[in-house]
């Protein structure tokens, strides 16, 4: 197993001219091209401010402007989501690479993760200026804990991308099944409310064990409110993070000749 | 003497195998079965450890030992189905073995599935430098190889244009072109000489040549029994998994030729028995042909050869109760090779005696022309008596015909055409050739040319 993990390091070519691949032909034949990149996240920040401002007005104290503070959420778990959602079908998509070539499998999944983190850092471009803008972001060491979370999410969402992966060439309900759960995580982590609201609070000991919770957390507090309070808890997920990635990878190696047959 | 011999023997062992396989046996599993499909059945039965467990077998290799000298061409033959693709597989450490074990030496470079990987929304350069990275090579390798491997895919105007916009062959040939270009030491070949034109098999022949030339390892997975026997230096014959044989090409091929042709003879006899007995059960005169119309029916069997339904008819008078191709020693057979002596025996009842007979016979190839057809009347042997049970040869001295399968019509009619046992295109055989010539009929023939007129000697 750490043979191969260490192998990972040697298909960093590979893995970057996928991702490079990826990113090119996504937005290809299209006129705008790769600036849809940008337009997309601007759009959707559009028709948030549109409608918190003026249609049903979220007028709760604290996170205003509201659409930037959902904002602050929606980026990384959109990258979550849509990596997640990738890397679970990813090995059956690419199924004509693992049956037919010499080609490590697990390359797939990473692959859609860091597509998708590329897509996150390109949201940023919009999202950071806006929080300028408003006067919502300070230059301040509260921002050295941005890569760190970056970092967490990214050891985290892989792990449980590996996971998927893997058992959804056996498993593929697993496609399926992930849709709800995704939408039923995305409203039970405090992404378009805020923990800090009395109502949420009741709760904390149930939102404490969402791990996303701890994610969406730190970067609304690093970007949006300024000081830091959470990074204790973001320590633990990175160390539970880097367990789990282990364990996926582990997962994912047990399960690696089976791949062939099976997809 | 023996300090030459032993060290010829070490010279000998100092050629290390570039691949080798020993007692190498791949069974595919299944894994879970149909009512274990699902996560939430396995979830709700706990048992996802249980059903990750094989739960329907297939031995796809069974005790596969084979090792290729560095250096040489090792091809692996046999029908589909019989192992050739998962043995390719193994060796390029797709899948792994079940036991046993597989060595190989150097780097590998697969053609089984051209272009895999290929991006249909990119162009065909950055899927040249992608793939090449797939393959194990660094960006500055590909660079430098680049030219060669457009100019070997005849694409260099295209090169830009995306691969969806491409057609099957140049799809291919770009693969092809990729692949070939890794520079590897061991080659992995799957029967994908049949993706290019003429010329671009040439090429691909030629760059084959190359490499052997190079000393590097061909490992070649084919139906082509021609290219078994003109390249490679090995061959491997599979069959339901089973190494059958394995050594010299020539031996190999002609193992598996023999072996073919019992199998064809099988099939041969089996459809025939089928044929026989599906147009004997009908009542007589089926087809809606009443005897009245079948007495017009000429006693030439070839001049309703367009017709070429098979089936039986006739009063049964007289029967034809049994038919046999038999071959040279009297053993019957289905499968005869061109210029081989032929005879039909055909045993025959008479349920009472009857002095107006005539025996036809008719000979018809695969597109239903009648390659030969006689009958007693014709060469002028008058019928006197015929009764109980009696029996007929027809003998052909030498089988003068191309390749292919043929159709016989046998016949027991009155001179008059008033049919007692019609058998239409009922039985069938094989005539094999190692010349692929073309026609109905091959006369005995040679050629004789002056000096001026030289041909290379051939080879083997």
């Amino acid at each position: 197993m750490f043979a191969n993990l260490a192998n990972l390091f040697r298909y960093r070519g590979l893995i970057q001219s996928l991702v490079a691949r990826e990113l090119k032909a996504r937005y290809r034949g299209s006129v705008l091209g790769f600036f849809w990149s940008f337009v997309n996240p601007l759009m959707l920040l559009l028709v948030y401010s549109f409608v918190f401002s003026t249609i049903m007005p979220n007028t709760t104290k604290g996170i205003q402007p509201y659409a930037l503070f959902m904002f602050c959420g929606i980026l990384p778990w959109t990258w979550f989501a849509a990596s997640l959602s990738e890397s679970t079908n990813s090995l059956i998509s690419g199924g004509n690479l693992i049956k037919k070539v010499l080609f490590p499998a697990e390359v797939l999944p990473i692959v859609s993760v860091l597509t998708n983190m590329v897509n996150f850092f390109l949201g940023l471009l919009i999202l950071v200026p806006s929080l300028i803008f408003y006067h919502r972001l300070h230059l301040s060491f509260a921002l050295l804990w941005f890569p760190a979370a970056v970092l967490v999410q990214l050891i985290f969402t892989l792990g449980l991308a590996l996971i998927l992966a893997a058992l959804t060439v056996h498993f593929r309900d697993i496609r399926d099944l992930l849709a709800n759960i995704l939408t039923l995580w995305f409203f039970a982590t405090p992404i378009i409310y805020s923990w800090t609201q009395d109502n949420v609070k009741a709760y904390k000991a149930l939102f404490d064990l969402n791990p996303f919770t701890h994610l969406a957390i730190s970067y609304q507090e690093i970007l949006f409110f300024g000081p830091v309070g959470h990074w204790k808890w973001l320590l633990a997920l990175g160390v539970g993070s880097v367990l789990l990635f282990l364990a996926g990878y582990w997962l994912f190696d047990r399960l690696r000749d089976s791949f062939a047959e099976a997809v | 003497m023996y300090f030459v011999f032993s060290w010829l023997s070490f010279l000998g062992s100092r050629v290390t195998p570039a691949i080798e396989l020993s007692n190498v046996s791949k069974v595919y599993r299944r894994y879970g079965g149909r009512q274990f499909s699902t996560l939430k059945s396995a979830l709700l039965q706990r048992s996802i450890l249980r059903d990750l467990q094989p739960s329907e077998t297939f031995p796809a290799l069974t005790d596969v030992s084979f090792s290729v000298p560095k250096g040489s061409t090792y091809g692996v033959m046999g029908r589909n189905g019989s192992g050739k693709s998962t043995a390719l597989k193994l060796v390029a450490g797709i899948t792994k073995p079940t036991s046993g074990t597989v060595k190989v030496e150097g780097r590998i470079s697969a053609l089984i599935e051209l272009g895999a990987g290929f991006h249909p929304e990119i162009s065909g350069r950055e899927n040249v430098f992608i793939n090449g990275i797939m393959l194990g090579l660094t960006k500055r390798e590909i660079q430098n190889r680049f030219d060669e491997i457009v100019d070997f895919a005849e694409l260099r105007e295209f090169i830009d244009a995306p691969v969806k916009t491409y057609s099957s062959g140049m799809y291919m040939r770009l693969g092809f072109a990729v692949a070939i270009n890794v520079n590897p030491d061991v080659l992995l070949v799957d029967e994908v000489l049949a993706v290019g034109d003429e010329g671009f098999t040439h090429k691909c022949l030629d760059k084959f040549a190359e490499f052997k030339r190079s000393n590097k390892t061909i490992l070649l997975v084919t139906h082509s029994l021609n290219l078994i026997e003109r390249f490679c230096d090995e061959a491997l014959w599979l069959d339901g998994g089973h190494a059958m044989s394995h050594g010299d090409p020539k031996r190999v091929v002609g193992a598996y030729l023999t072996k073919v042709e019992e199998g064809e003879e099988r099939l041969l006899a089996a459809t025939t028995a089928r044929a026989v007995e599906s147009a004997s059960q009908g009542p007589t005169g089926q087809d809606g042909r009443d005897g009245q119309e079948l007495s017009e029916q000429p006693a030439d069997p070839t001049s309703n050869m367009f017709q070429a339904t098979e089936g039986r008819w006739g009063s049964r008078e007289v029967e034809i109760t049994d038919v046999a191709f038999l071959d040279q020693a009297g053993h019957p057979s289905f499968v005869f090779h061109s210029g081989d002596p032929l005879a039909v025996r055909v045993k025959l009842h008479a349920a009472h005696p009857v002095d107006d007979f005539v025996f036809g016979i008719g000979l018809f190839n695969a597109d239903g022309v009648c390659c030969y057809g006689t009958n007693t009347y014709l060469e002028e042997m008058q019928p006197q008596r015929l009764s109980g049970d009696a029996e007929m040869v027809f003998a052909i001295e030498s089988l003068d015909l191309v390749e292919g399968t043929y159709k016989l019509d046998l016949a027991v009619h009155k001179v008059d055409g008033f049919p007692y046992d019609y058998h239409r295109l009922l039985y069938t055989f094989r005539v094999k050739s190692r010349v692929h010539d073309v026609g109905i009929y091959r006369p005995r023939h040679r050629w004789t040319f002056s000096p001026a007129v030289e041909f290379k000697k051939p080879l083997g």
